[in-house]
């Protein structure tokens, strides 16, 4: 059942905490989140918004102008941050551009385009002009961009399972690894914000009027955010930690709202320890799904309550990021393997009085450590489920 | 080197288009025995879900689940057993174009039912909750080589995790102002059970299931095309891969739906017949697919 670990050569992530590892790191190190008034679109609701400086400012290069979006640029943005682009270039070239995988997780990717046609369609209800784009309005948008703007020719999907997406891909690379189908993967994931998601879930009464507090007993729902994040899994790379567990489900239960008692979140937790042959004990930080929506909070603090030890450290940083849903995946592996490259295991932001229902594994202060093994959980919509299990090299 | 996946069994099959529903006749008209009718049947009715579900599911949980269950039952699988693969193009172009004009007129009256059925993995989240499966799905595109992306991660699943594999492809019509820039039209679903040959794969073993020696092998490869000429970060890459063409009556009777791209493959299985069919995996790869009879 174990699986062979992989390297996880290069990562990089992008979001309202910071462009890149190092802005990421200061920003949880400092407890600087990035979330601010929602000022997206004509008509804003009164929330909070994760959203990435400068988007509208940075068209993609000519060359690549026909997914030209704001997801995609989102997604050039994550690309070109930490050296991201160079380690691709170097697997590329070591392997064949046909041997290396696009596998990248999204929820509405760039619904966004289709949104703006509809706002300016022609007078014969056509699109305008610049939008009669096909590939972005689309969901392999992203997918196919990503393809492109690496010059890579192996297999590539977009993956699109709500919040779980971006993390699901690092399954789904790891089967391909396994079974010889290609030698390096990049994964990852882009979400940007759009009014789909703002309104939709807005409808959903899931939308906080406040700064979102993941985990307080008085949290009233979440921040939506945007935020890009790549990693370059490969089979037989020199550096970079690994990539030990992963584990599926599904809840059986609801559109959109998590199984009461955690059923499928627990399935996936078991099977990612089995994959990674560790016990709960082994683990030293849960970075959470922690999305301070009412119910999952509450079901994932169960949960953690009753399976790992007091001194593991969990939290949620949406706090910092906000809700990046098909981006959060990526985004919380990169921030697990931060604190395994740095020892810092962040806490939860905002956060003043925790519910009830978390154990003293859910922790509001940054906790500075030896962290050797991290566990990511996303959980989604339509029940999907995913969680990671990460290691230092000197933890195998 | 491209790398042949192991064998896996093709244990069930379903398909239902506006114009051939079931695999019964379009597996004839693929072979030639009847023609399609002309007339196009409405939407196939989702037993699947609670009866007060059935008539405000979306079209593509209609589609996805009809052909799930019929590639079920023809495997003689129960569904909850199985893990999943979802695939669809567009995903619920009918939701995308209601999202995107109801944002564009009235953002704040959105549907909070339409909008959690707008998610591309709406299809797989209501068959797992129908049939009662914690296993896995996911859900994927890749635009017009979504066929065939699914069917390789369908078969990976089924080889690596040593279970079978219940692998879904749908694409629903295009409704409105979206409709001119991703067409579609009328509804296709197409679906398989694929289990591994060399393992016992699921409850059942391989050696009791009945009719398991019989069965259609599929062995699929992912085959490159000549690299890139350009460099990296360069301009577009040329195709150069060459693909199967679908060559019977059914591709009239399906041709405008996103998900025709499927046809080649389901024109090899009905024709009962071992060969091998080339679908696109992408502008510079395609998927080598060989079908073995026994």
């Amino acid at each position: 059942m174990a699986i062979r670990p992989l390297r996880i050569a290069a990562y990089t992530l992008c979001s309202a905490a910071g462009d890149g590892r190092e802005q990421t790191l200061r920003a949880l190190r400092e407890r600087r989140g990035g979330l601010q008034p929602n000022d997206f679109g004509p008509q804003p609701l009164s929330t909070w918004i994760g959203r990435v400086a400068g988007l509208e400012q940075q068209p993609l290069p000519r060359r690549h102008e026909t997914w030209d979006c704001r997801n995609n640029r989102l997604a050039w943005r994550g690309l070109n941050t930490d050296g991201f682009i160079d380690a691709v270039q170097r697997a590329r070239a070591r392997y064949g551009a046909h041997r290396v995988a696009v596998l990248v997780g999204t929820s509405t990717s760039s619904i966004g385009a289709s949104e703006e046609a509809y706002a300016r369609l022609e007078p014969d209800g056509r699109y305008p002009a610049d939008l009669r784009r096909p590939i972005v309005h689309t969901p392999h948008s992203l997918g196919d961009f990503v393809q492109h703007a690496l010059g890579l020719t192996g297999p590539s999907m977009t993956i699109a399972t709500a919040c779980s997406s971006s993390a699901k891909v690092f399954a789904q690379a790891e089967r391909f690894m396994r079974a010889g189908l290609v030698d390096a993967a990049v994964v990852g994931g882009v979400d940007s914000l759009c009014g789909s998601i703002l309104f939709g879930f807005n409808s959903l009464e899931l939308v906080s009027p406040e700064l979102c507090r993941p985990c307080d007993v008085a949290r009233r729902g979440i921040n939506l955010g945007e935020a890009a994040g790549f990693a370059l899994l490969e089979r037989d790379a020199a550096s970079g930690p690994w990539l030990i567990g992963h584990g599926e489900s599904s809840d059986a239960h609801h559109m959109s709202t998590p199984h009461p008692e955690g059923l499928g979140a627990r399935v996936a937790l078991m099977d990612a320890l089995a994959r990674a042959g560790i016990a709960a004990a082994d683990v030293d930080y849960i970075n959470l799904h922690g999305t301070a929506s009412a119910k999952n909070d509450e079901v994932e603090a169960r949960l953690v309550a009753e399976l790992f030890p007091a001194d593991t450290v969990a939290s949620s940083t949406k706090g910092w990021t906000g809700h990046t849903l098909g981006a959060a995946g990526i985004v919380e592996a990169a921030i697990s393997l931060l604190a395994l490259e740095h020892g810092l295991m962040p806490g939860t932001l905002n956060a003043a009085t925790l519910d009830p229902a978390c154990g003293p594994q859910i922790r509001r202060e940054n906790v500075e450590g030896n962290c050797r093994r991290a566990l990511s959980f996303s959980f989604g919509f339509g029940g999907s489920n995913c969680v990671l299990a990460f290691a230092r090299g000197d933890a195998l | 080197m491209s790398v042949e996946l192991p064998l896996v069994r093709i244990e069930g099959v379903g398909f239902w288009a506006s114009r051939l529903p079931g695999w019964g006749i379009a597996r004839a008209v693929m072979r030639d025995e009847q023609s399609a009718p002309d007339a196009a049947r409405s939407r196939p009715t989702p037993t699947l879900l609670a009866p007060t579900e059935r008539r405000r599911a979306p079209d593509t949980v209609a589609i996805a689940l009809e052909v799930a269950s019929q590639a079920c039952a023809a495997a003689n699988r129960k569904p909850a057993e199985l893990s999943s693969v979802f695939a669809s193009t567009h995903g619920d172009l009918a939701i995308s174009d209601y999202l995107c004009a109801t944002l564009a007129e009235t953002p704040a009256l959105i549907s909070p039912v339409k909008f959690h059925n707008s998610v591309h993995n709406a299809a797989a989240g209501y068959w797992s909750i129908g049939v009662g499966s914690h296993a896995p799905y996911t859900a994927l595109s890749a635009f017009e080589s979504t066929f065939a992306a699914g069917l390789l991660e369908a078969a990976t699943q089924a080889v690596c995790d040593d279970r079978p594999v219940l692998y879904v492809a749908f694409d629903i019509e295009a409704k409105g102002p979206l409709s001119t820039v991703t067409p579609s039209c009328g509804l296709l679903g197409a679906a398989l059970v694929l289990a591994p040959c060399e393992a016992s794969g699921g409850a059942t073993s391989g050696a009791e299931r009945s009719g398991a020696a019989h069965a259609t092998r599929l062995a699929l490869q992912v085959e490159a095309g000549a690299d890139p000429r350009t460099d990296m970060l360069g301009t577009d890459v040329v195709s150069t891969i060459a693909t199967t063409p679908a060559r019977s009556a059914a591709a009239a009777a399906v041709s405008g739906n996103a998900m025709a791209a499927c046809l080649p493959f389901f024109e090899a299985l009905a024709s009962e017949r071992s060969g091998e069919v080339l679908l696109q995996l992408n502008r510079n790869a395609a998927l080598r697919s060989r079908l073995i009879f026994p």
